[in-house]
């Protein structure tokens, strides 16, 4: 365990976690405090350390797949579609169009039901339970349309190594666009309900500022990344999939509430964030190719001897996968690098100074989870 | 709880004064008609107002809070949730149980109050589920605290959730409250 210095004796350790409702599933923290002001914060991190990437070694290519959902169960898509992408890479394999295109309806479905949540949670650790009860509402919703796409609702396997398992149904399309329709209403009330709440705003407002500079050089990425100022968007500047045919805007933080990065940016970065998704979609949805969803694939996969790293854009940042192949059809490494592991290491650097209630807002506001950080 | 019968309980009353002495109002009245009645009324409460702890490791937790969100909706059977281990009746093992986080489980079993009742969620919290291969994890929370409700499903369906919490519901109704043993831990 962690050896702390006392700076004088009126200092408090408090330890917060792994049991407490504001840490997003088990992550622990040992406070400094002086009264109410934080002098130090240490992530005591492992709570839900899985083993998944040692795993990674044990099983075949096409085995990892239901792993990699629970590398990040909110956005689980995003890892499918990421992890697909790097064997891929690796075996020199061409998707199809209409797969690629359902790869990335798949993933921008799966950002906004993820935003949806960090959203509702946020509002529900300052202390109001209405704006999550809207916010789950939601979500339910497109989570019916992954059930109908896949049978799953939260952890969808819905990619395999060439493509995707499923097609995509004209009703379901149709139902989407309704949905779509509804969220945009969603989003006008969420607006009067939350975004525009004077409580709100002062709470976040001004709290946990990081500017680009020290964003940078932590490392951040995703909406943290770009609610700092950096124009900065996977999608964008590295185009992985057919990204480049649909037409968005990176959302950006503007400093609008207060400071320019602080914790109400973070936040309406991903209510922008979700009005990009609906566009993305809806692009989508209109310029669907027709054509195979699968490639052709040998029974086992046996991809050369190499390495390959790939990023793409998750919810919560990049995300990316190293693989090391010896040749065999199990990996000799797997490393999966995610954006809560490095926006946890900024806690400290941020954290110290700021009143207790304000660090759990500015932790919501990091939309940090456990198993990004321990695997 | 094995059923007593009220002949034999009288006879022994009489014949070993000393022991009865001993026993507790409660065991004494058990076999009571009264108290029957009586048990079964603080049943239905307790069966309708089973407080969970907030609380959830991994993937089956997000299940957890939609279960208690607006469609599947846990409160309409009195189930809600509690921060603190010390209000709670049930606690939901939502999610992988790894060997680092079983101790710490352990600790807030023990912080809640008799009589408590627990419910495993998931593959993961039943058997070890999609990790049985790794090197960290709990193969099961039985291990560590006694389990009433097992939920398979990796996610269960909050329909497979609520469906556990009512047939918790059903052993928490026809338990003797009133003559209730401890429960061996
Ligand atoms: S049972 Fe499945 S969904 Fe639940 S915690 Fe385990 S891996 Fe996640």
């Amino acid at each position: 365990m962690y050896e702390l210095e006392k700076n004088n004796d009126n200092t408090m350790t408090l330890n917060m976690g792994p049991h407490h409702p504001s840490t997003h599933g088990v992550l622990r923290f040992i406070l400094e405090m002086d009264g109410e002001i934080i002098l130090s914060v240490k992530p005591d991190v492992g709570y839900l350390h899985r083993s998944i990437e040692k795993i990674g070694e044990r099983v075949t290519y096409p085995a990892f797949m239901p792993y990699t959902d629970r590398v990040d169960y909110v956005a689980a898509a995003n890892c499918n579609v990421g992890y697909a992408l790097a064997v891929e890479k690796l075996m020199g394999i061409e998707t199809p169009e209409r797969a690629q295109y359902l790869r990335v309806i798949v993933s921008e479905l799966n950002r906004i039901i993820s935003h949806l949540l960090m959203t509702g949670v946020l509002a529900m650790d300052l202390g109001a339970y209405t704006p999550f009860l809207h916010a789950v509402r939601e979500r339910e919703k497109i989570n019916d349309i992954f059930e109908i796409l896949c049978g799953a609702r939260l952890t969808y396997n819905l990619a395999t190594i060439g493509g995707m398992p499923f097609d995509i149904k004209e009703t379901t399309i149709r139902k989407c666009l309704e949905i779509l329709e509804g969220l945009k209403k969603f989003l006008k009330e969420f607006d009067d309900l939350v975004t525009n709440n004077a409580i709100f705003i002062s709470r976040l407002a001004n709290i946990g500022v990081i500017d680009k500079e020290t964003a940078k050089a932590f490392m951040l990425s995703g909406p943290n990344l770009r609610a700092a100022g950096a124009h900065w968007d996977l999608r964008k500047n590295e185009t992985y999939f057919l990204y480049d045919r649909f037409k968005f805007d990176i959302a950006v933080g503007s400093g609008k509430a207060g400071t320019l990065g602080d914790s109400y940016d973070r936040f309406s970065v991903r209510m922008k964030e979700i009005e990009t998704s609906i566009s993305i979609l809806e692009q989508a949805f209109k310029s669907l190719p027709s054509g195979e969803v699968q490639a052709k694939l040998p029974k086992t996969l046996k991809p050369p001897k190499g390495e390959v790293y790939v990023r793409t854009e998750s919810a919560r940042g990049e995300l990316g996968y190293y693989i090391i192949s010896d040749g065999t059809a199990k990996a000799s490494r797997i490393k999966i690098r995610t954006g809560s592991f490095a926006a946890i290491s900024i806690l400290d650097k941020i954290g110290r100074g700021l009143m207790l209630s304000d660090l759990v807002a500015f932790m919501a506001s990091l939309d940090l989870i456990a198993p990004e950080i321990d695997r | 709880m094995e059923k007593r019968d009220h002949i034999e309980t009288r006879e022994e009353y009489r014949t070993k004064e000393n022991e009865v002495q001993e026993w507790s109002a409660y065991q004494k009245l058990s076999d009571n008609v009264l108290f029957t009645s009586l048990d079964k009324i603080l049943n239905l409460g307790r069966a309708n107002s089973l407080w969970y702890l907030l609380f959830g490791t991994a993937c089956c937790a997000i299940e957890l809070m939609q279960t208690g969100g607006p469609r599947a909706d846990l409160d309409r059977f009195g189930s809600v949730f509690r921060p603190t281990p010390r209000q709670c009746d049930l606690i939901i093992i939502a999610g992988t149980v790894t060997l680092k986080m079983a101790s710490r489980i352990k600790i807030l079993y023990d912080q809640m109050p008799e009589p408590k009742y627990v419910i495993s969620m998931g593959s993961c919290a039943n058997c070890g589920g999609l990790f049985d291969l790794g090197y960290s994890v709990l193969r099961g929370i039985d291990k560590v605290i006694p389990v009433d409700v097992y939920v398979p499903g990796c996610p269960p369906r909050p329909e497979a959730l609520t469906e556990g919490l009512l047939v918790l519901q059903q052993k928490v109704k026809n338990e003797k409250f009133l003559v209730k043993e401890k429960k061996s831990i």
